[in-house]
């Protein structure tokens, strides 16, 4: 195995006519991982301000077929959600990330909700999850796994609910990639990536049969954000 | 006529025939010297020439091609440019010679000269000599092919949809799929015929499903296979190259394809 | 994958009088082009990033060894595993190895070109390990005992009809009667069916879109959601990556993210796109166990520093299949091997040998639309004319045509003898065929009059024309 790695680095070094400890060629690679340099971004995103960065997340959210509601403050997510179980006849039970972001949220406001906290399993019918981030750019929700948010629930459930801060909605990809190395950086003294980072645009679908899109291919066949405007710390 | 002064010394243009004009269909040659002269060009035809080299570049023998390339490039040495009724033709002239001689770096600028002064047709006429607008006649409706190379490797496109609107009595249709390939392809027609008569199916079914009457193309291998395939499907689209509608001489020959008799 | 390659024109002409498959390639001729262009069209951006594209590729194939090391202790360093395999069968060998360790019985798999190419459901099946398909598209192609036909839509040949039948001959535990007319009802039986299997499988295998040297990771992107719950419920992910899929950073590889989805399909974003790095933590509540990456050689460090290197910028969005009027006539599987289209034109005469597949760098106009629509600059007709060049070399076509184009250029080289036989023949075809305008046959024509007419040459070259005109002009 040592002599495929050595084989084929050997052929590689050969094709490109460099020796093993070409300086030039070993830093020009140090530089670039080390700046993570951003190439062109989308002015579509980063030339809003920040109301209508939002707009545009929820609009290009709503294309793929996303729902999204906006609510004032945590106290009206209940309701939201409660809302949309209804409009879709869905059962009150749900699995939900035991995620910090989420605890302000007063389940208690509406106890027919049944709020099972947890890892999703297949039966499961509806997930609540947060998210680390959004980005306008595309309608695309930033999940990472974590010991409070286990990557199955954003797959396993066949409706997902994503409850986040508006302000976690980020321009574009490299804005959100900039907070998760400054989250890591924190608190873990360096960046290292978490196992799983989801980038979710829609709930799941195929075009394989006659290239017709259907919803619901293997993950969530629906895929419901709620924007809570208040901002965190208050 | 062009806004071509008269005072300034006629643009000398080396016409590059191409072998199926030369074989099949001289008048396109003769409208494209029309065109040429109407513009104020001084045309000459070195008689020295014979194939652009692309059969042979496109078969991999690259030998064979840098022969011919050398030859076209000593016929057509001195002129302020070369101009051809095709834009395979030029293509290969313009985009391929200079990467042919990539491996001969002390005669590549020269190539890249002589490069740069090849022109498709009717590319020549609007980009070049500003002509604008033509004085002809054709009552029809027409749609409008655009051949691969000239599309992708010349840009040509808007310049002879603009040309054909001063055309009197014409109407010129969007032609669907209009970028999509015929099928013709050089030797692509004689090695794959199955595939190759199935593309020009397609695109002759497109052009009758307009409404047209008429099909054009700067292009006289995709004509030439466009026309096959419509008379054997005995279509009564009229197919003719874009140059002999410009020049006004659509009235002096039959639609290709079609015998002289008829019209 | 045994090759068909060889025998492209059979298979081809088999293709085109196919008429389910017509029908399949219609849809895909009329909705793919579309999309694609209607998602370039909303980006004003995207040329630009095209061509930054490319240089990031560029750049790292200029250095891929370092890229590769630095990626590898990267995954190390988060307790995930590296095996470098030079070809197929050492990538099957690790595969197995790892199946075996982990004592797998079943084996759920995302979609993998890589994964054909090596062949490794066969491998793993002869070894009583039973892989899975979880991409609809493969699923369906893998109970019909059938390969991809398309990089990104592997069942794109087939019209749903077909699809009910397999399933009504592969599901017999469900009710006959039930109907399955539409794509909703052949998804939902799909989706129920293989939702156990996702969470009974001991080993998930992957593929990537890319890797990020940066951050030691390997990237999935899907539709489906089939990709992540075949690498997140399993003890162990194996992911099955070919080298020249590294990409530095974060930053560069959603550069090309934005390229992927709208040159594939039409999307902004494909709605899965998945980061993943080495095994869960320890404080992690899910995830593999095991993080396994089988880097595949395989024929791409051959290509680096040749004429073909270009190819090795591929991200496999498929654009190239999707606008190619020869893949649009024939489909894939005319192709006889795992990639089809421009892209396989140009890619498998390096893996599996030009004599095996000249075919598919012949079979084809030059027509360009490929390189035009190719997110990453790559000159595909260039590069199968390079191959066309080898053939010549070894004097592989066929002799006739190879004869025929050799007098052709002996011809051209002779202009008074080129001019003595164009006129000879212009006034031969004119004369016999000035009656019709046309020819129905011709001999020696064949290939052209068995589904075109000729039409009839005026009668007198050009030149010939010329000539005398300016002979008349002087006197």
């Amino acid at each position: 195995m040592a002599d495929s790695r050595d084989k084929i680095l050997g052929n590689l070094r050969r094709s490109l006519r460099r020796g093993a400890s070409d300086e030039t060629a070993a830093t020009d690679v140090r530089e670039r991982l080390a700046e993570h340099r951003p190439n062109t971004i989308p002015a579509r995103a980063t030339a809003l301000d920040p109301e209508a960065r939002i707009e545009l997340f929820i609009a290009m959210a709503e294309e793929v077929s996303a729902t999204v509601a906006r609510v004032a403050g945590f106290e009206q997510v209940p309701a939201a959600v409660a809302d949309y179980l209804a409009q879709h006849n869905l059962p009150s039970d749900m699995v939900i990330t035991p995620d910090p972001a989420l605890s302000p949220i007063p389940w208690q406001e509406r106890p027919t909700l049944s709020l099972r906290p947890g890892i999703a399993t297949g039966d499961d019918l509806v997930g609540v999850t947060g998210a680390f981030a959004a980005v306008a750019e595309t309608g695309t929700l930033m999940l990472i796994s974590g010991p409070d948010s286990p990557t199955r629930n954003n797959f396993l459930p066949d409706n997902h609910i994503v409850v986040l801060r508006a302000e976690q909605i980020v321009p574009s990809y490299e804005e959100g990639w900039t907070r998760l190395r400054a989250l890591k950086t924190l608190t873990e003294g360096k960046f290292t990536m978490p196992r799983t980072v989801n980038f979710i645009t829609g709930p799941s679908r195929t075009a394989d049969i006659e290239l017709k899109i259907e919803l619901g291919a293997h993950g969530p066949r629906r895929l419901h954000i709620v924007i809570i405007d208040e901002p965190a710390g208050d | 006529m062009s806004d071509v002064s008269a005072a300034a010394p006629p643009v000398r243009v080396g016409l590059l025939v191409t072998c199926l004009v030369d074989l099949f269909r001289p008048s396109v040659g003769f409208a494209a010297v029309k065109l040429l002269e109407d513009a104020g060009c001084h045309v000459e035809v070195p008689q020295t020439q014979t194939c652009c080299g692309q059969p042979a570049y496109n078969s991999g023998d690259k030998i064979d091609t840098k022969a011919i390339a050398r030859q076209v490039m000593t016929a057509f040495a001195g002129f302020d440019y070369i101009v051809a009724p095709s834009g395979s033709c030029a293509g290969m002239l313009r985009a391929h010679y200079p990467e042919l001689f990539a491996d001969e770096p002390a005669f590549l600028p020269e190539v890249r000269a002589f490069a740069a002064k090849v022109h498709e047709l009717v590319s020549f006429l609007t980009d070049v000599l500003r002509v604008e607008r033509v004085t002809a006649r054709y009552d029809g409706v027409a749609v409008y092919h655009d051949a691969c190379s000239g599309l992708r490797e010349l840009g040509v496109r808007a310049q002879p949809r603009q040309l054909l609107r001063s055309v009197a009595g014409l109407t010129v249709k969007e032609l669907a799929g209009a970028d999509v390939c015929c099928g013709f392809g050089g030797t692509f027609c004689i090695k794959y015929p199955d595939i190759s008569e199935r593309m020009a199916s397609d695109k002759v079914a497109d052009a009758a499903a307009t409404g047209a009457d008429t099909l054009l193309a700067g292009d006289l291998g995709c004509l030439l296979n466009m026309a096959g395939k419509a008379s054997r499907q005995g279509r009564a689209i009229r197919v003719r190259h874009v140059a002999e509608v410009l020049a006004d001489m659509a009235d002096r020959l039959p639609p290709i394809g079609v015998p002289a008799e008829r019209r | 994958m045994q090759a068909t390659s060889h025998d492209f024109k059979e298979n081809a002409r088999h293709a085109l009088g196919d008429k389910n498959l017509q029908a399949a390639l219609g849809i895909l001729k009329r909705d793919f082009a579309g999309r694609r262009g209607a998602a370039v069209a909303r980006l004003p951006e995207f040329e630009r990033l095209r061509v930054e594209g490319r240089a990031i590729k560029d750049h790292v194939l200029q250095h891929l060894d370092l890229y590769l090391e630095a990626f590898e202790q990267k995954v190390v360093s988060l307790s995930g595993q590296v095996h470098w395999a030079a070809d197929a069968a050492e990538a099957r060998d690790h595969v197995l190895a790892i199946c075996r360790a982990a004592g797998a019985s079943t084996v759920t798999k995302g979609k993998s070109m890589i994964a054909e190419e090596i062949g490794i459901n066969d491998h793993l099946e002869k070894n009583g390990i039973a892989p899975i398909e979880t991409d609809l598209g493969e699923y369906i192609i893998q109970l019909r005992h059938e390969t991809p036909s398309h990089i990104i839509a592997p069942a794109i040949h087939l019209i749903k009809e077909q699809v009910a039948d397999t399933f009504r001959d592969a599901h017999i535990h469900l009710d006959p009667a039930r109907p399955l007319g539409e794509a909703r009802q052949l998804c939902d039986e799909a989706r129920a069916l293989l939702r156990p299997k996702f969470l009974a499988a001991d080993v998930g295998i992957t593929g990537a879109n890319f890797l990020v040297a940066e951050t030691g990771s390997s990237i999935i992107v899907t539709n489906e959601g089939n990709g992540d719950l075949t690498q997140n419920l399993s003890r162990v992910h194996i992911v099955l990556a070919s080298i020249e899929k590294i990409v530095p950073t974060l930053e560069d590889v959603s550069t090309l993210l934005r390229l992927l989805a709208r040159s594939a399909t039409g999307q902004e974003f494909s709605t899965y796109t998945t980061v993943s790095s080495g095994p869960r933590r320890p404080e992690d509540t899910d995830g593999p166990s095991e993080y396994h990456i089988v880097l595949l050689d395989n024929g791409r460090s051959a290509m680096l520093g040749t004429e073909f290197q270009d190819m090795l910028r591929c991200i496999r969005c498929g654009a190239c299949f999707n606008h190619c009027p020869v893949y649009g006539a024939v489909g894939g599987h005319a192709y006889g091997w795992v990639y089809g289209g421009p892209m396989g034109s140009v890619l498998t005469p390096q893996l599996i040998g030009v004599k095996e597949a000249g075919n598919l760098p012949n079979a084809s106009t030059f027509c360009g639309r490929c390189e035009s629509v190719c997110p990453m600059q790559i000159p595909l007709p260039k590069m199968m004319r390079h191959w066309r060049e080898r053939e010549f070399e070894r004097h592989l076509q066929p002799t006739a045509y190879r004869a025929g184009l050799r007098f052709w250029a002996f011809l051209a080289r002779n202009p008074p003898l080129y001019q003595a036989a164009t006129q000879v023949g212009a006034a031969l075809l004119g004369w016999s065929g000035r009656g019709r305008g046309r020819f129905r046959s011709l001999p020696l024509a064949q290939g052209w009059t068995k589904g075109r007419d000729m039409p009839a040459p005026e009668g007198k070259t050009f030149m010939a024309q010329w000539a005398a005109r300016q002979k008349q002009r002087a006197s």
